[in-house]
């Protein structure tokens, strides 16, 4: 098992841990991209989402939307965008969020859409604005399914984000392309598992806010016959 | 499209190639998921466990699995049988759950139904729990099929040949044509297989070929990635 002891070498060696090309440092680019991905994400998809969610206007159209993007090969997607915009980090950025946007627009409208009817029609009986209705009691209620929509999109990004070193960039991705360019099997293979260990991490810790978000739901109140 | 018209047969030869590895994957994952997924619906106490081992692995990025499988099956890495094992991993994580889901959506009044109608418990399964979690499985499968095609082009990078090589070359070359023509093709691909996976749903189940559950829709926000 001379390929497992190799990964474990290329991993324990410190001279693979710091400096620029260091795990530490790539880890770190690679948070960011993420990072700047789902935010950019968020801010456009999550109001459309909202908003769909809210009025039932557009769904289907929101559907064979995200299904069209989601059928998009995000390494195409992003060769496009380099050879027009050039090599940086814009081409990546805008890749990756056309990755992110499905789950967190699906999450966003499904999520509204999981909402009781009679609560909404109770919430406006009472003479709730449009905003309020969204804001005091739908939101509140398809929180763990919009968490749940931003859990599947980071889960996305983190490891598609691979690809940006592929067009010069940092991140995790570079130890995968550096490894096969020079047919170093133990770099590709510690990458591959450092990109695992950070996708679990991550995962974990939005699997703990999907709980949050659900433990802060208002309890049902036993009805009495 | 001069390009396209010249080297038809090349990107023929790929488009074939990657529609096998897709299809032979979603069909090995689907297999694996189908009774495992019922497994899980049917022992409460499994399930946990089941949703547990099916997220990590669903976590695994997918060119990770394309780079390790190698080292720990033996195989060499450009062979095809690591990306096939690998995407189909992944599709049997994706269905796992919606398998569970599909048998768990269906009504206990109605197993309870046909058991006193005097279905054995293996007709049960096959004559009524299958056909009523139908519509719920093909919505799974669609949602897997689409990003199997998605993500085969993510192994062009360690050199297998697929559509996605079609961008690595053309990036190689700076060629925006050859790029084109390979996202074109997957899309028209993932369309196809959609339409068809539909069509073979609308045959087998023509009680419900059109509604979908909110399961189902639900399902669809876990989504895919490349």
């Amino acid at each position: 098992m001379s390929v497992v002891s190799d990964t474990i070498d290329w991993l324990t060696d410190p001279i693979n841990r710091t400096g620029p090309d260091g795990f530490v440092n790539r880890t770190v680019e690679h948070l960011g991209y993420t990072a700047e991905t789902i935010a950019i994400a968020a801010v456009i998809a999550i109001p459309i989402g909202l908003w769909i969610g809210h009025t039932g206007r557009f769904r289907s159209a929101a559907v064979a939307i995200t299904g069209a993007f989601r059928a998009l090969p995000t390494l195409g997607l992003l060769i496009l965008i380099v050879l027009f915009l050039g090599i940086g980090l814009t081409p990546t950025l805008i890749a990756l969020t056309v990755l992110a946007i499905p789950p967190l627009l699906a999450g966003a409208y499904s999520g509204l859409e999981s909402v009781d009817r009679q609560t909404i029609d109770a919430a406006r009986a009472m003479g709730m604005t449009e905003m309020q209705i969204l804001r005091k009691v739908e939101v509140p209620l398809a929180l763990p399914i919009i968490v749940g929509g931003l859990r599947s999109a980071v889960l996305q990004v983190v490891a598609t984000a691979t690809v940006a070193a592929y067009v010069g960039l940092g991140g995790l991705g570079r130890y995968l392309i550096d490894g096969q360019a020079i047919s170093d099997y133990a770099q590709m293979a510690g990458g591959s598992v450092l990109v695992i260990l950070l996708a679990l991490v991550l995962d974990g810790l939005f699997a703990g806010l999907q709980g949050a978000a659900t433990g802060r739901r208002p309890k049902k109140q036993p009805t009495t016959a | 499209m001069s390009w396209f018209l010249d080297n038809f047969d090349y990107v023929r030869e790929l488009f074939v190639r990657h529609a096998w590895i897709s299809v032979l994957s979603t069909l090995i994952g689907f297999a694996f998921a189908l009774p495992v997924g019922w497994f899980a619906n049917e022992h409460p106490r499994l399930r946990g466990a089941s949703v547990f081992i099916v997220a990590i692995l669903y976590t695994i990025p997918s060119i990770a699995m394309f780079i390790l499988l190698p080292g720990l099956l033996g195989t060499p890495i450009l062979s095809v049988s690591n990306v096939v094992v690998a995407l189909a991993i992944y599709a049997a994580a994706v269905m796992v759950r919606s398998v569970t889901d599909a048998f768990g959506s269906v009504s206990p009044a109605v197993l309870d139904a046909a058991s006193a109608a005097g279905f054995s418990r293996a007709q049960r399964v096959f004559r009524v729990e299958l056909p009523l979690a139908g519509p719920v499985l093909l919505a799974g499968l669609r949602v897997v099929s689409v990003s199997t095609v998605s993500m085969l082009s993510v192994a062009s990078l360690i050199g297998v040949s697929n559509l996605g090589s079609l961008f690595t070359d053309g990036f190689r070359r700076d060629f925006l044509t050859e790029i084109v023509v390979g996202i074109v093709a997957i899309v028209v691909l993932a369309v196809a297989l959609d339409l068809l996976i539909n069509l073979v749903g609308r045959l087998l189940m023509p009680w419900a070929s059109a509604q979908q559950t909110p399961r189902a829709r639900i399902s669809l926000a876990r989504g895919s990635r490349a």
